[in-house]
């Protein structure tokens, strides 16, 4: 457990940077011009806000220098974050304690999003939460990613539970809740197995796990949270809308925000669904989890963050 | 929900009516919405404006031919120029032997996967391919090459004891010549082009094996973040080609223009599916339809197939190619489209619907739209030609809905084979004229679908 707040802060430190990199130019030291303005559409075009939200920022600050002639690079990135942080006001999401026993969380999303490394590293968080925590290895389907979770769970010292390749997923779910339930665990965590949005037969087989979990208890999986991948563009908020059609999410987990993608599609996603969102993914290690946060994400972007400046 | 290319490209270009010759000034509204649409499809912003400029200077002085909306001259030079740009290069794999292939990319886009896939068509082809596991570092992605290479019957190395990547590539290489094996595909790690220690390791293991062939795999639904990839990943290793993933979903792949654009490197392969035998070789001009959202009936077959028999599949498929798809067809395949799961998804790759919602009525449609065809015979079904007023009534009365509904389904299924008949005849002027055609008319496509 030593050493774990520092990584964290680390990691994050890492997405700052990465995130502010572009736009520090712009928003440091000099005066608002027309072509800052034109670097700044860039900037956001470049961090795949989409063409909705980049328009609304920069509008609102066009808005702004067209007042005062004068304005500072500096209040315009404070404008930008003002508008950003409006945008995403109510997105973080806020795990609250387990009212039922085991509370479940299902893992979904697209192949290689990041799925099984983030059931491991929430596991693992609430582990050093003190919370008693099971995995269930529900992709049956890939090649050795049972092996996967099992590596994860054996590294954490968490509990797995599996069957053999080529498995009904939804027995496993169905038996896993059962060991976790008469060993009193406090969390469930049902890694799946990744499936493209636009496969029916795939997202039938999400609802029958769900189904099959609601035989032990009407309201689980009580998290039914999307895992993204940052670096993806538009198509995530397609993504995002099957599998709430479907599935009904919760939450929303972005991942690998630890390289330059600045993950502006969760603001589309946001915009469109109200998904929460509860963590990002800022590396391959089990600590690499980040509860998100509206304010140190919009300040970041716009290289506001204190770390930074 | 972002409008289509092609629905943006027509309302942008609708402004060219009626002037007589392409200016800068008559067509700067048009060219900010083309860009506009290219950013939504996840092109990058500078090959997006490089791109819109390329086509401008094409256009400006072109006279506007007598009979043509003015719009159709531009889309058709857009439609070209991508074609072009993302065909350039050479598509085939190198010719030496013993062939080397060295697969990089990021976490999670697909490399594994396609080195399986990879394998299995050189095999196909008369090589004995050996895949060799590089990837130290996720957890049991050994053991994921090792159970798809034994599921293809391809040779397999790994050194699960070692940590020197650039020492396993030099053992695989000698594992290889041992037994006989004329072509070797190193599975490596997912990287971050930032992580220097990394990019450093897969530089060493490039220099140790001297492969022929460097290909990057990239998530066909990459963002904006893949200009950086592809830059970084190539001027470290000197890229000879692409592999996109995962365009069996419905990503518009607009990061292929952005890397085709950045590195010149030619796209080889496509993934397709899960399955290792979901791999094709590249065609530039379904991609660029593809981008610019103007439908993919290939793509829609091969999503067909998944869930209808081949033969059925194969008819299908033959009967749009011959433009010879009549009601009953349709019928059938509104039954299977109930099977397939998103409509949407499955609607964007109808030639020319791509533009077209799936809104929450969209079941309540659908179920009209089938009674509407449950209502007439077999010969009306087939040959839809003899519907007259009087059957149209008898129709609509059965079905319970307005004569109205009647012809207007029968209307867009006439254009729908018009499509298929222009696909057919490769006609891709006419096709362009066909599409703006019905976007004049606002929509594409047919009640409930
Ligand atoms: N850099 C980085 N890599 C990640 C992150 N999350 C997952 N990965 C990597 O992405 C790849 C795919 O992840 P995996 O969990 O197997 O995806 P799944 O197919 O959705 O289960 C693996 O190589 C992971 O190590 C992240 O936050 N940052
Ligand atoms: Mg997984």
């Amino acid at each position: 457990m030593f050493g774990l707040f520092k990584k964290f802060k680390d990691g994050f430190a890492k997405t700052v940077k990465a995130i502010s990199d572009q736009t520090a130019g712009i928003f440091f030291g000099k005066r608002i011009d027309a072509d800052s303005l034109e670097e700044l559409e860039e900037a956001l075009y470049t961090a795949d806000f989409g063409v909705e939200t980049t328009a609304e920022i920069l509008a609102e600050i066009r808005k702004a220098y067209t007042a005062d002639e004068t304005l500072q690079g500096r209040q315009a990135a404070e404008i930008g974050a003002a508008v950003l942080t409006r945008v995403l006001a109510g997105a973080e999401g806020a795990l609250p304690p387990p009212a039922t026993k085991p509370t479940v969380i299902a893992m979904i999303g697209v192949n290689g999003s990041g799925k099984t490394t983030t059931a491991a590293k929430l596991a693992w968080r609430l582990k050093g939460d003190g919370q008693m925590v099971t995995l269930a290895a529900c992709d049956t389907f890939r090649a050795a990613a049972v092996e996967q979770l099992k590596s994860w769970a054996t590294k954490l010292d968490i509990e797995v539970i599996a069957s053999h390749p080529g498995a009904d997923a939804a027995a496993v779910a169905f038996d896993a809740w059962q060991a976790a339930k008469a060993r009193g665990r406090d969390y469930l965590i049902v890694d799946t197995a990744g499936r493209l949005h636009t496969k029916g037969h795939l997202m039938d087989e999400l609802a029958k796990i769900r189904r099959v979990l609601q035989k032990h208890d009407p309201s689980a999986p009580q998290h039914r949270w999307l895992v993204v991948d940052g670096s993806l563009g538009t198509n995530s908020i397609e993504q995002a809308k099957v599998f709430h059609e479907s599935f009904g999410l919760t939450g929303l987990v972005v991942t690998k925000l630890d390289g330059t993608s600045r993950g502006g599609a969760l603001v589309g996603i946001w915009r469109q669904l109200k998904i929460p969102i509860y963590f990002l993914g800022l590396g391959e290690q089990a600590e690499d989890l980040q509860p998100f946060s509206v304010e140190n994400y919009a300040k970041a972007v716009f290289g506001l963050d204190d770390q930074k400046v | 929900m972002f409008e289509s290319l092609t629905e943006k490209l027509g309302s942008a270009l609708r402004n060219l009516r009626g002037v007589g010759t392409l200016t800068e000034a008559n067509m700067a509204d048009a060219l900010k919405e083309v860009r506009t649409a290219l950013l939504a499809a996840d092109v990058h912003f500078k090959v997006a404006r490089d791109f819109v400029e390329r086509v401008q200077t094409q256009c400006v002085g072109q006279e506007v031919l007598k009979g043509v909306a003015p719009g159709q001259q531009v889309v058709k030079i857009i439609h070209d120029e991508l074609v072009r740009l993302l065909g350039e290069g050479e598509t085939n794999l190198s010719a030496a032997r013993p062939l080397k292939i060295l697969m990089v990319g990021l976490h999670g886009s697909g490399k594994t996967t396609s080195t399986a896939k990879l394998g299995k068509l050189l095999k196909k082809r008369g090589y004995r391919p050996l895949v060799a596991a590089c990837d130290i570092y996720r957890p049991a992605a050994i053991d994921q090459l090792e159970i798809l290479a034994k599921q293809e019957e391809l040779s397999f190395y790994a050194d699960r004891a070692s940590r020197d990547v650039p020492a396993i590539g030099a053992a695989a290489l000698a594992a290889a010549s041992a037994d006989g094996s004329d072509c070797v595909i190193f599975d490596t790690a997912g990287r971050l082009q930032i992580d220097a220690n990394l990019i450093e390791e897969v530089k060493k293991l490039r220099a140790k094996v001297q492969p022929d062939e460097v290909l990057l795999v990239v998530d066909g639904a990459l963002g904006q973040e893949a200009v950086n990839v592809a830059k970084t990943f190539h001027e470290a290793l000197s890229l000879t080609g692409l592999i996109l993933t995962k365009l069996d979903g419905d990503a518009r792949g607009g990061a292929a223009l952005s890397i085709k654009s950045i590195t010149g490197v030619p796209i080889k392969f496509i993934g397709m599916g899960e399955k290792t035998g979901d791999f094709d070789t590249f065609y530039p001009d379904r991609l660029a339809s593809r981008i610019l959202g103007m439908g993919d009936v290939v793509s829609l077959v091969e999503k067909a197939q998944e869930h209808i028999d081949q033969k059925d599949a194969e008819r299908m498929a033959e009967k749009m190619r011959k433009a010879d798809f009549n009601l009953e067809d349709f019928l059938a395949q509104m039954q299977q489209v109930k099977k397939m799961g998103s409509m949407q998804s499955l609607i964007g790759m109808m030639p020319g619907m791509s533009g077209v919602e799936v809104g929450p009525d969209a079941e309540k449609q659908m179920a009209r739209t089938e009674a509407i065809i449950h209502s007439m015979t077999y010969q009306e079904r087939r040959k839809p030609e003899v519907l007259n007023g009087s059957r149209r009534q008898r129709i609509a009365n059965g079905a319970g809905v307005k004569i109205v509904e009647v012809n207007q389904l029968l209307k867009q299924f006439q254009q729908m084979q018009k499509m298929m008949k222009m696909m057919k005849g490769g006609g891709g002027k006419k096709m362009m004229r066909q599409m703006e055609m019905m976007q004049r008319q606002g929509k594409g496509g047919f009640p409930g679908m």
